[in-house]
């Protein structure tokens, strides 16, 4: 079958033109050259010890991190509850309901920026890292609410049924029941809420208080000059964050379920 | 169903409280502001009066410079849209179809990019195409080149850009469709007396046409709606219409124009949004995630 030979070449290839740059940034933060580009001069660490002792960076890294956090822990906190009223309970209206959740995909980024931003201006209230927190929070809620609702379809209604035909409250049996179950859910959830926090430069430029980088501003203005060794650097370890985590965290999951069975 | 009669039932709603008070706070009630403020008047940097008039509007109708870049950001975004579906498709019916035992890593891989950080995505292009970029090390390595190609700061690095950055959504949409298609449609087709091909075009490719419809309005929207990518793979010339608003309401200060461009691109991707819902129900946009 050469035409299926022909397919998977090609596919070969995509996945080639997804990676290659990715593997180059990674190799590149290796490059002991002074220059963020080729030659490669030799193996050397020096660019993260440098990174470490950049103030600017490790402020913006905090700032990231502690805003993905946060983000996460509002949207899943609000997206949980959303998804278990979509999926529990038939009521009017539901599919109104269902698009205004995703709404905030389908508004483009930009717009949805500055719309925030000029709402504020009419409040009179100054950018903040609290409405970083809240635009942050929003844009990630579509996606826990449809990684959840995914999630908590596939969970029997029965054993909560039996919970309560047992005499546990609905709150009880949220917390000993449908949590627990849940939990899965919940973690990928705040993970994905985390990464697009964490990864969220459109909106960001537009929302930050003057003065306030998270890391991807931070590379974006590092950029206006070249690109610095630093910036390979630092992608190594935003790589790392981002896709490191949640392989370790999946693979860990998946090391303690088959040893349970 | 747990209410009770005619009743209604309280307990959605107190659960869907806080998201959707969120929702209304942090997006309906401003996307009514942005219109409303494309009415007010700029005055100086930052500096806006109440005012319903039309000037902000008049002048979009009217400046050319608003035209080209409505020209050139539909240009982009169809140009983009139609690599990603023909990039796209071919992986996304491996993935489907192949025996091969590893799947789960094929779309592991493809979820991976999610995760990798937009900014530096973007910004390796130019450790591939740039001066100091791989290829033209490659080149003038293998002595095809003596002084490095400038291939960096053009339309076809901001594609390239966009390309890689959104193909993953297009697979991904495609691959849920034709997962979903009955194995034996296509053998059936074959002992019927069709060709390989003939079966592909008459059954599989019709089936999976709503994963590529989704695909298709996801990259179009979020291309249609981006300006970063733009200002880091591109040259002068290479804006869109994002960039318009970024440059208002980031550098000028206008808010009131910031407003009424922004209200354009939400009406004019708007528009493309409904038209795709009354034809395919936002439905399938959400399958990518089961």
């Amino acid at each position: 079958m050469s035409a299926w030979k022909l397919i998977r070449t090609y596919t070969i290839l995509v996945y080639v033109f997804m990676f290659a740059p990715i593997a180059v940034v990674l190799l590149l933060a290796f490059n002991s050259s002074q220059f963020g580009g080729f030659p490669i001069e030799g193996f050397s660490l020096r660019w993260f010890y440098k990174l470490a002792e950049n103030d600017a960076i490790v402020r913006a890294f905090k700032t990231s991190v502690t805003l993905g956090l946060m983000t996460a822990l509002v949207s899943t906190t609000i997206g949980v509850l959303a998804s278990l009223a979509l999926v529990r309970y038939q009521f009017r209206g539901k599919d109104l309901v269902t698009t205004l959740l995703i709404s905030p995909v389908l508004v483009p980024e930009t717009v949805l920026a500055v719309g925030l931003l000029i709402f504020l201006r009419w409040l009179h209230m100054p950018r903040s890292f609290l409405l970083l927190l809240m635009g942050h929070s929003i844009v990630a809620l579509p996606f826990v609410v449809l990684v959840v609702q995914a999630r908590l379809v596939g969970i029997k209604k029965e054993y909560e049924e039996a919970a309560r035909s047992l005499g546990a409250s609905p709150v009880q049996t949220f917390f000993a029941v449908t949590l627990p179950l849940l939990m899965p859910a919940v973690f990928a959830g705040a993970l994905f809420a985390f990464t697009i926090s964490f990864d969220n430069i459109t909106a960001t430029i537009f929302w930050r208080p003057t003065g306030m980088e998270t890391v991807p501003t931070q590379i974006f203005g590092m950029l206006r000059n070249s690109i610095s060794p630093e910036i390979n650097a630092l992608g190594f370890v935003m790589i790392v964050v981002t896709v490191g985590v949640p392989l370790l965290a999946g693979g860990l999951a998946r090391y303690f379920a088959r040893k349970k069975t | 169903m747990r209410g009770s009669g005619p009743a209604i039932d309280t307990r959605p709603w107190l659960l869907l409280t806080p998201a959707l008070l969120s929702i209304a706070a942090l997006v309906v009630v401003p996307m009514s502001f942005i219109l409303v403020y494309s009415f007010y008047e700029n005055i100086d940097l930052a500096v806006d009066r109440v005012a319903f008039q039309f000037s902000n509007w008049r002048e979009l109708l009217d400046d050319n410079y608003y035209h080209v870049a409505i020209w050139k950001t539909l240009r982009l975004s169809v140009i983009v849209t139609v690599l990603a579906a023909v990039l796209g498709y071919i992986p996304a019916y491996f993935i489907a179809m192949t025996k091969f035992r590893q799947r789960w890593l094929l779309l592991l891989l493809l979820i991976l990019p999610f995760w990798v950080s937009f900014i530096i995505r973007t910004l390796s292009w130019i450790h591939i195409l740039g001066n100091q970029g791989a290829l033209n090390g490659l080149f003038q390595w293998l002595g095809l080149i003596d002084a490095p190609l400038s291939m960096m700061y053009s339309e076809t690095t901001v594609i390239i850009g966009f390309l890689h950055v959104f193909l993953p959504y297009m697979i991904l949409n495609v691959y849920v469709s034709l997962d979903g298609i009955d194995d034996n449609l296509e053998p059936a087709a074959r002992t019927l007396g069709a060709t390989p091909w003939q079966a592909f075009r008459e059954v599989t490719l019709p089936l999976s046409l709503p994963g590529l419809a989704a695909g298709c309005l996801l990259v179009f929207v979020l291309t249609g709606g981006s300006y970063v990518t733009p200002l880091i793979l591109g040259g002068p010339n290479d804006y869109l219409f994002g960039n318009l608003i970024h440059d208002a309401v980031v550098s000028e200060l206008n808010w009131p124009m910031g407003a009424t461009l922004s209200f354009t691109l939400l009406v004019l991707l708007g528009l493309v949004v409904v038209i795709y819902s009354r034809f395919m129900g936002l439905n399938q946009l959400s399958k990518a995630f089961r």
